[in-house]
């Protein structure tokens, strides 16, 4: 038996609704487990879309989205929302977090919607602990509210709690967009330490070039996309 | 369910001032619905506890629901008496078990003075078939002695072997008093919570006996009867404003009525207490209806806030439920949540409204009971009340469905990132 592939994008199309041209058409895209690919695209380029599709919350107008050999588009709107926080971590460019939780609270909500990353976490407090502390964040900020965390540490927050209970896939969304240069460096380094460590794939976007040295492999939305830029 | 929980409650709080005050309006208008139901069943209580054992009424022909109020609840004053003649040809009756003479028309400070006969005392009952019990001394037994009501006693601070005079005539100052015939209390009579603890109670006797030398409201001039020399009077009474009669049988009622309208010596009647209540009713029905639609309104309008604030705080929430969502909040629970924070807060105010309600019912009871003679009762609430408080939660929960299902649309809409 052959291990399917971790993420698997064919002849993939999407159109607003409404609208005549696609503003995303994909022919092919593959990422293997534990795999860190870099993704390159200006704004406008689709790749929020392109994000949403793969995270299972637009469907494709044509063509396949697979997961883990799960084809996304044969599950029903709840399954595809289960099927996303039991394999998915998700980190986005600037407000992660639910203002009124807890730093702890906050890396610990996967688990409450999800069994799979509840039990795949184990001790969920330890292994929230473990990522903070893995993450550099001091333990007197786990009780704060996340609003009183700089940016740069609610971030890293983001990321605790899209590594908890081990998902397959971490989708980073321009997550260092909101830090100085030399602090987007330092949490690339921490995020892909701990992708390795938890063995998750990532999925980093950005439309910072430089950013993609240490990934093993580059690409680029428009080479991926065959739509006219404009049309996203 | 389990995972939704905690994250309502802490968000609540993170907005517990407007929510606080949601509240507050929704707890106000649950209190003023259920203090007013309150007040209107304990006031029904109140006017059917007045008069019960009682079959019927008998006076002089009118307005049944006017011979009630005077003779139970001591409102208003007689058109007509009954003859005395009338009242003893009732009282032999052979369907007749007992009948109370009852004599209105003189007051003492503010309260009724009632003439009747120590039947009053034997036969009277109130509420659930209770006889009326003596907090101190007996019933009257001599031409001037008085028994007292619980209110009046208390309130005029009247003990067993004062001597009071009474005045001549209802209503407040001013009045010409019998000032020559002072009567000694012998009795007072335990809290009824009916109008009989606002009553002043002599005998019929006595009531002719202070009104010998008097004709048409005033003193004749230049006579002067003392007491002494009344007894040499004869001082059956020549009429009554009412009777009270107790049947052997209360299959007999309306048999007994017929024959108290076919009275050949003078037009009567005989009123039913229940009937004539009910007739009151009816006619209150409308100021009930009005109480009600406002205190309904009132609740419709702390609702509406409620739905407003809540739908308010959407606006600035869609981030925090786009990250929900994100972490595997389906749109199923982001309904949810809107619309248990909205059902919770109907909750919190209907159980809050019930207890400031029990709290002024508590507090204010013994003042409204003191000044208004209504007993309000603090205990649990009744079917009135739950239906008025099963209401209000189905409309919160209702409401709250708006808020949920504009939520459960826009999460749809905004999956993981809101367009803000």
């Amino acid at each position: 038996m052959t291990t399917a592939p971790l993420l698997l994008l064919e002849d993939l199309e999407f159109r607003w609704p409404g609208q005549t041209e696609a503003c995303l058409d994909i022919p092919a895209l593959r990422l293997e487990a534990g795999e860190q690919v870099f993704l390159h695209g200006a704004s406008g380029s689709g790749k929020s879309t392109l994000l949403n599709l793969v995270a299972g919350v637009l469907a494709p107008t044509r063509g396949r989205v697979e997961v883990l050999g799960q084809v996304l588009g044969e599950l029903s709107a709840a399954d595809r929302d289960r099927f996303r926080v039991d394999h998915v971590g998700l980190i986005f460019q600037q407000f992660n977090l639910i203002p009124y939780l807890s730093v702890l609270d906050n890396v610990l909500l996967p688990c409450r919607f999800s069994r799979r990353r509840r039990e795949r976490a184990g001790d969920a407090r330890a292994a929230a602990a473990t990522l903070l502390r893995h993450l550099d964040l001091a333990e007197s900020l786990w009780r704060r509210p996340a609003t009183q965390l700089s940016v740069g540490q609610q971030q890293r927050v983001a990321a605790a709690r899209a590594l908890i209970g081990r998902p397959e896939l971490l989708i980073a969304d321009e997550p260092t967009s909101a830090l100085d240069a030399a602090r987007q460096e330092a949490f690339l380094d921490l995020l892909r330490r701990e992708c390795v460590d938890s063995g998750a794939a990532l999925l980093f976007v950005s439309h910072h070039r430089r950013l993609e040295r240490g990934f093993g492999r580059a690409l680029a939305m428009a080479e991926l996309n065959r739509a006219p830029a404009e049309a996203a | 369910m389990r995972a939704l929980l905690p994250l309502a409650l802490k968000s609540a709080w993170n907005r517990r001032y407007s929510l606080g005050l949601t509240l507050l309006a929704v707890t106000l208008s649950v209190t003023l619905l259920l203090g007013i139901e309150r007040l209107r069943q304990d006031a029904r209580d109140g006017f059917a506890q007045a008069v019960s054992g009682t079959d019927l009424v008998v006076g002089a022909r009118g307005s049944p629901l006017q011979l009630l109020l005077y003779s139970v609840f001591r409102m208003g004053e007689a058109s007509h008496n009954l003859g005395w003649d009338s009242a003893r040809a009732l009282a032999a009756h052979p369907a007749v078990a007992w009948t109370i003479p009852l004599s209105l028309g003189d007051s003492h400070r503010g309260y009724p003075v009632l003439g009747t006969t120590s039947a009053y005392f034997e036969h009277f009952r109130f509420g659930d078939r209770q006889p009326l019990a003596f907090a101190a001394g007996q019933p009257f037994a001599g031409l001037f002695e008085v028994v007292l009501g619980a209110e009046v006693a208390r309130k005029l601070g009247y003990r067993p072997g004062e001597r009071i005079t009474l005045s001549h005539g209802m209503g407040g100052e001013g009045l010409a008093e019998h000032g020559d015939k002072p009567f000694t209390v012998v009795g007072i009579l335990a809290p009824t919570g009916t109008p009989v603890d606002r009553t002043l109670h002599i005998g019929l006797e006595a009531l002719e006996a202070i009104h010998l030398d008097w004709q048409g409201g005033a003193p004749i001039p230049g006579l002067n009867i003392p007491p002494e020399l009344v007894k040499k009077f004869d001082l059956t009474p020549k009429s009554v404003t009412a009777v009270l009669v107790g049947l052997k049988s209360r299959a007999a009622v309306f048999a007994m009525q017929r024959h108290v309208a076919d009275y050949r010596d003078e037009p009567l009647m005989a009123v039913l207490p229940g009937v004539a209540l009910s007739q009151l009713w009816e006619l209150l029905g409308v100021a009930e209806g009005v109480l009600r639609a406002v205190s309904a309104l009132a609740v419709a309008a702390g609702l509406a806030g409620l739905v407003a604030v809540v739908l308010a705080s959407l606006d600035q929430r869609r981030r925090e439920l786009a990250i929900l969502r994100a972490n595997g909040a389906r749109p199923r629970d982001i309904f949810l949540l809107l619309a248990l924070e909205g059902g919770a807060v109907t909750l919190a105010g209907a159980l809050l409204g019930l207890t400031l309600r029990t709290v002024l019912v508590l507090g204010l009871g013994p003042w409204v009971q003191a000044e208004y003679g209504l007993v309000l009762r603090a205990d649990w609430p009744g079917s009135g009340e739950l239906y008025a408080l099963g209401g209000v939660l189905l409309a919160g929960l209702l409401a709250s469905l708006l808020p949920g299902w504009r939520a459960y649309r826009l999460s749809l809409a905004d999956g993981m990132t809101p367009r803000l």
